[in-house]
């Protein structure tokens, strides 16, 4: 390995760390500075998850992962701090560096107390890489609560309330209904997480080690069928797994534009995420025991998000409840326990997150200038707002599945899965498809073409900065959609090695 | 008999830096009382500076018993003595302006705590019942005193008074302990007490050994002993209430896990599940009574309620790993609740006022103490990267390991239910309008201790190895018992 392999992924959780502590000492006026920091920093976290993603060797019979990097933490527990990637992870770290990156510069629109705002966002980038990168269990749940620390100060302080006709939302009830659902379903997990520890008693949090034993037969397939729900349920929720995703609209619509952009674009896959790791990984008995479950929900999700879509008259209340919906077809997607749908369930997480960081961009910078996200007011804002109209339009395009876009290779492969396991569910989601297709052109058809209130004369378009950053949103989701094939290498070559699935293979792939 | 008098040289060494801090207050003519204060809490953390470094440097190794089993000189009591000297001195350096503004006596007060510290110490090494009572009432007068040196502020008296009243009691009763028994085995010390228990084991033993530990419970603040706690919170010169909430946590926790260690593991299935519900019972007790609370003392109290509910865990597990995380726990706890008070310190000084909402705004009037503040809330709540998460964990696992999967899940609920708490002072900071504008300064000497702390909770909860491997030497001493 070369050097940079050996340390990529550690700097990956030190750079927003160190990022965050030399912004600490920046003086509080100095919000220029704070901000040139803030993007250097998500600049430098963007090539270096780039590099990641493109030095993964997928070649067969390479290590399924890759980029060990292990220092010694607590050597009587077990616990190490040990990084990896595989196939799964590799684009996750990816998505992180792009969202992180066009995040922060989406972030220098934040006036009040800019240097704060900027050092929690790094706290929270970092638990996400951590998440992503560690494969000691003890450290996985350590970033992933890390993850969660900064959300509430996030929302409740530059966050934004919403009113409606007979009650109002504010920052603060979404910010707390976040926190504590998210760690509500945490406590699941980390009772899981020692449970698995202590009935595996080999005295080591290493998740391949741990894995290795449960194959062994080192887990009684009645603890991992107990223990299985605790952590569907868990990551599940983060996820936003129907019943458990109403934190999930209330919380992005209250959070700021880069908050949202991260939350719904990063930190909702850390759920799905979590769902493989720890619960395929490690329970695949679990797993293959509770699948039919986890399908039926996910269906749920994708048809119960879609209708819920519809039903907005709050722009970002749409989008909101269309991640619940498109999460719908990643937890699928993983339900199929085959090979084409799990690839897609990962395909799916890398390009909702790019398409839905890009919706909440546009979504943020339209409220910034119109001050309001009611769609019932907002009309016929395609004329002044090209810009915008066109980034809306494509993130659009991307959410229902059109051709050529990332959204219908990955949502095609979780079908063909889907098909193959449960047709009945399978024809169900591509329902939710179609629905996706009804509220979001509706959408278009009335903010974006309809005709135009002389109010929303004035709005200006989006700033150069702005365009930089979902444009660079853009060239994934094309990339993505025309040119598939690196990406579903990577992904198949993490999804192979997972205990317990089909490998299914087909003339596609 | 063995009388060899160096391995006290640390006992020695606090009783005469207590004459001494009396004898310097009323001999020298002081030209003013703030340079009277300056002075007396200068020499007080030197004292306790130089005292903590004369254990460590002499008692780094030593392994002793002394005076036919009446006191451990060992790496466990080492480790508490270190830890109620650091704590003593850390005090005292946040609360010096406090102390200036609001205590009547300075003099008495730095003696009082070097007093506090030596009786903390003492109940570190006890090896038998009679001297862990002794240590046990030196801590305890100490305390009823300090409680009631808050100038004019009539609660403080009120709660000297509750104070001293239950604590009689709760002596009395495990002086009862001791007594039934001594009378049931002839025997005092820990170690040799283990298989006499075993062997006489009935209702006298039983009812010894419970109210023996009910005293320990008190002293802890163990639900159902808990309910002086927030009234002596809340009344006492917050100084002190920091004193209270981790020298004599500590220090009671050093003693019961030796006791119940040493004496009780013969006895364990007798006792275990008993402690393990009242384990529960405190947490949780805690953990709901805090969420009601407005007064931040009174909340910092049942929050420490439920703190001593999670440590038990680590006690009633018995087995290496919980004795490591509770020790490990103890730790990161006293940064973290220090860190906390140091904040309730500096704004009572500034203002006054110590009810939550009284902290709305705190983040724009000082960012610092803001930022100490919640990252306490986080920490306590057990969230990375502060020391409550790792220590948390490690106590959980610990509880699973002991068998008890149902205390784990009884104590991850109550964590969870914490954080809403916790959270509501982090959002009164961050979110809340100032009644008041005008920042908040602390003055230098007042803001290293303050760094230091807030340093050490993060230190603990990135890179515990190093307190990791403390405890795990000083657990190691009682590893033959686990």
């Amino acid at each position: 390995m070369s050097f940079a392999e050996r340390h990529i992924l550690e700097w990956l959780i030190y750079l927003p760390m160190l990022t965050a502590v030399v912004l600490v000492a920046l003086p509080a006026a100095w919000r220029l500075a704070a901000r040139w920091v803030g993007v250097g920093s998500g600049a430098l976290l963007m090539i270096g998850s780039a590099w990641v993603f493109i030095a993964f060797d997928y070649s067969a019979g390479a290590d399924t992962f890759q980029m060990i990097k292990v220092y010694t933490w607590l050597e009587s527990v077990g616990i190490d701090f040990r990084l990896g990637v595989d196939g799964i992870a590799a684009p996750m770290v990816l998505l992180t560096g792009i969202v992180a990156l066009t995040g922060s510069v989406i972030a220098a629109n934040v006036d009040r107390d800019a240097k704060n705002y900027y050092i929690l966002l790094f706290v929270l980038i970092a638990g996400v890489y951590g998440t992503f990168v560690s494969i000691d269990l003890f450290f996985f749940f350590f970033f992933y609560e890390l993850a969660i620390v900064p959300m509430f100060l996030l929302i409740a302080v530059w966050g934004s309330s919403s009113t409606f006709a007979d009650f109002a939302r504010t920052k603060e009830y979404g910010a707390l209904k976040l926190v504590l659902m998210i760690v509500a379903a945490s406590v699941l997990v980390w009772i899981g997480i020692i449970a698995i520890y202590v009935w595996v008693d080999i005295g080591t949090f290493d998740i391949l080690r741990l894995r290795d034993a449960v194959q062994d037969g080192g887990l009684s397939s009645g603890a991992q069928k107990t223990l299985f729900p605790l952590v569907m349920v868990g990551f599940g929720l983060l996820a936003g797994l129907w019943p458990f995703h109403t934190w999930s609209p209330d919380g992005h619509v209250a959070a700021p534009t880069s908050v949202s952009m991260l939350h719904a674009g990063v930190l909702m896959k850390l759920g799905a995420f979590g769902i493989i790791r720890v619960g395929m990984t490690l329970l695949p008995e679990g797993m293959e025991a509770w699948a039919l479950v986890l399908f039926i929900l996910g269906t749920v999700n994708v048809v119960y998000g879609a209708v819920s879509a519809m039903a907005q008259t709050d722009l970002k209340y749409v989008v909101g409840y269309s991640s619940v919906s498109h999460m719908g077809y990643v937890i699928m997607g993983i339900a199929t326990l085959n090979s084409i749908g799990l690839t897609g369930a990962t395909l799916q997480m890398f390009s909702h997150g790019i398409m839905t960081a890009l919706f909440f961009a546009v979504v943020g910078a339209i409220y910034e200038r119109a001050h309001t996200r009611d769609t019932l007011i907002l009309n016929g804002l395609a004329s002044k707002m090209g810009w915008t109209t066109a980034f809306f339009v494509i993130a659009g395009l991307t959410s229902l599945g059109l051709p050529g876009l990332s959204g219908f290779i990955a949502e095609v492969l979780v079908f063909i899965g889907a098909f193959h396991e449960q047709p009945i569910l399978g024809a169900l989601g591509i329902l939710g498809a179609a629905l996706t297709a009804v509220y979001i052109l509706r959408l278009v058809a009335r903010v974006f073409f309809g005709q135009r209130d002389p109010q929303w004369d004035d709005l200006p378009d989006l700033t150069p900065r702005e365009i930089a950053a979902a444009g660079a949103l853009v060239v994934p989701l094309v990339l993505v959609g025309i040119w598939p094939a690196p990406f579903l290498d990577v992904i198949r070559h993490g999804v192979d090695a997972l205990p317990g699935v089909d490998a299914l293979v087909g003339g596609l792939l | 008999m063995q009388v060899d008098f160096t391995l006290l040289i640390p006992e020695f060494m606090l009783a005469g830096l207590g004459v001494l801090v009396l004898v310097v207050d009323f001999t020298v003519p002081w030209a003013s009382r703030g340079a009277k204060n300056a002075v007396l809490a200068a020499l007080t953390v030197l004292g306790l500076a130089v005292t903590f470094a004369v254990t460590l440097w002499m008692q780094w190794d030593t392994h002793e018993i002394l005076y036919e089993h009446l006191i451990y000189v060992d790496r466990y009591a080492l480790l508490f003595k270190a830890l109620a000297m650091a704590i003593g001195a850390v005090v005292v350096l946040i609360s010096m302006e406090y102390v200036h503004t609001r205590i009547r006596h300075t003099g008495e007060f730095y003696a009082l705590i070097v007093f506090a510290v030596l009786g903390a110490v003492l109940m570190a090494g006890a090896a038998e019942l009679l001297t862990a009572y002794i240590a046990i009432e030196l801590l305890a007068f100490c305390l009823y005193v300090l409680v009631a040196l808050s100038r004019g502020d009539s609660r403080s008296g009120e709660a000297a008074v509750k104070y001293i009243l239950l604590g009689a009691i709760s002596s009395a009763v495990m002086l009862f302990g001791i007594a039934l028994i001594y009378g049931a085995i002839g025997e005092t010390g820990f170690r040799r007490s283990e298989l006499l228990l075993e062997a006489v084991f009935g209702p006298t033993v039983a009812l010894g050994l419970a109210m023996f530990v009910a005293g320990l419970g008190f002293k802890l603040s163990m639900a159902p002993f808990h309910l002086w706690a927030p009234d002596v919170y809340e009344g006492a010169p917050t100084p002190v209430t920091a004193l209270v909430s981790v020298l004599s946590k500590a220090a009671a926790f050093a003693l019961t896990l030796r006791f119940l260690a040493e004496a009780g593991r013969a006895t364990l299935d007798e006792w275990q599940l008993a402690l393990a519900i009242l384990a529960a019972l405190t947490m949780t007790v805690g953990t709901f009574t805090a969420l009601v609370q407005d007064n931040i003392k009174r909340l910092l109290a049942y929050s420490s309620v439920a703190q001593v509910g999670f440590v038990l865990i680590g006690i009633i597990a018995l087995n290496e790993s919980g004795a490591r995380a509770a020790l490990l726990h103890i730790a990161g706890y006293s940064f973290t609740n220090l860190a906390a008070f140091a904040v309730v310190i500096a704004v009572e000084a500034k203002t006054g006022r110590e009810r939550i909402a009284d902290y709305a705004g705190l983040a724009s009037r000082s960012p610092f103490l803001a930022m100490v503040m919640a990252s306490a809330m986080f920490s306590l709540a057990g969230l990375p990267i502060f020391a409550g998460f790792v220590t948390k964990f490690l106590l959980f696992t610990s509880a699973v390991e002991g068998g008890l999967f149902w205390l784990m899940v009884v104590a991850v609920v109550n964590s969870l239910v914490s954080l809403y708490y916790y959270l509501r002072i982090v959002r009164e900071m961050y979110v809340g309008d100032a009644a008041e504008t005008g920042r908040l300064r602390l003055p230098i000497a007042a803001s290293v201790p303050v760094w230091f702390l807030f340093a050490g909770t993060v230190f603990v909860g990135v890179y515990p190895a190093p307190l990791m491997d403390a405890a795990g030497a000083a657990v190691g001493v009682l590893a033959p018992f686990l």
